[in-house]
């Protein structure tokens, strides 16, 4: 059994609305010092594969297939277990 | 013959029935069918075959709640269980038409516009849009070949996602192919027909070149956010008092979609 955690963020040079809205909301609450917002999709998914090279060659077709759009977004996965 | 219609619905779609409708008034035979219906998942009477059709339309709606991305579930249901009929259905030259979700959907397929990649990614006002915009239409696609093109038509959209992006860094190569070979079908304008020039929020969404529907290289598949089938009688428009027509833009636009359709016949 495995334990996956997949981040889905969107590619460098795509418009982050969602990011942007939340830096603007938190400097009109008062939080001057932010920067920069970004935001990022987390899924976690358990699986259970014989090995976890196998585990994350399915959890990359999981990802180019539906979690991930692959014009708009990166993907990384970590994996957990043995 | 009247040609056949079918409006696909799955959970979460919520404009099958001004589609099917838009189709009935313009002289069609339209049915709204579930996805389940398409592919066997269901009693033997119920079972409908995509080739007894001669166009399939995905209609607008939050399809299967939007969930990861907008169209992305629907896209996959399709992807797997569909895929291969849907495009022998299109090698036959069959219509394929997408409204809003279903634009999403089709895109996320890689039948929109189906020679570049593209994605429609988050408004860039953060905001969901509804409300009326400006169209001008060009090219030869199935839904704009019969309209004329110096006409403004005014329809409402109604997204979250229609920002129509390419892969980073071939965004120019990109709208050069659109350009080329006349893919681009609706545009955002100023009510005079001027371009839009990205500026919000007359351009809804930031969409690049103001491009607000496109068709596939054949010009059978095609895909747009706005609404026509919110808009078929003149008092949907939200300056019927002021600005009388005879039939909503809506109407005008399924006109000349099924005459594309009925020339195929």
């Amino acid at each position: 059994m495995f334990n996956a955690e997949i981040r889905i963020e969107l590619k460098p040079g795509i418009l982050d609305a969602e990011g942007k809205t939340v830096k603007n909301s938190l400097i009109s609450l008062g939080f001057n010092s932010v920067k920069d917002v970004k935001s990022i999709k987390v899924f976690k998914i358990s699986l259970d594969e014989d090995s976890k090279e196998k585990a994350r060659e399915e959890l990359e077709k999981m990802c180019e297939q539906l979690l991930a759009n692959p014009v708009i977004n990166n993907y990384s996965i970590s994996i957990e277990g043995d | 013959m009247k040609p056949k219609i079918c409006v696909m619905r799955i959970e979460g779609t919520n404009c099958e029935d001004e589609t099917a409708r838009a189709f009935r008034l313009v002289g069609a035979d339209a049915e709204i069918v579930h996805l389940k219906q398409l592919i066997g998942d269901c009693s033997e009477e119920r079972k409908r075959d995509l080739f007894d059709y001669d166009a399939m339309i995905f209609p607008g709606g939050f399809s299967a709640g939007d969930y990861v991305r907008a169209g992305a579930i629907w896209s996959a249901r399709i992807q797997s269980k569909l895929k291969n009929k849907l495009n022998s259905f299109v090698k036959e030259g069959r219509v394929v038409g997408g409204i809003c979700n279903g634009f999403q959907v089709l895109t996320t397929l890689d039948m929109l516009p189906g020679n570049v990649r593209a994605a429609l990614s988050t408004n860039e006002s953060a905001k969901f849009e509804c409300r009326f915009v400006y169209l001008k239409p060009f090219g030869k696609s199935a839904i704009t070949e019969n309209l004329d093109h110096n006409e403004i038509l005014s329809f409402p959209v109604a997204h979250m996602e229609g920002n129509l992006t390419f892969v980073p860094g071939k965004e120019d190569e990109s709208l050069k192919a659109l350009k080329e070979n006349d893919q681009i079908i609706f545009r955002y304008v100023y009510p005079d027909g001027t371009p839009a020039n990205r500026k919000y929020p007359i351009n809804p969404n930031g969409s690049i070149d103001d491009i607000a529907g496109v068709s596939n290289l054949e010009g059978n598949v095609f895909g747009l956010m706005p609404h026509p089938e919110r808009v078929l009688d003149s008092f949907n428009h939200f300056d019927w008092t002021r600005n009388p027509r005879k039939v909503g833009d809506g109407l005008i636009t399924f006109k000349s979609l099924i005459e594309f359709i009925k020339k195929k016949l």
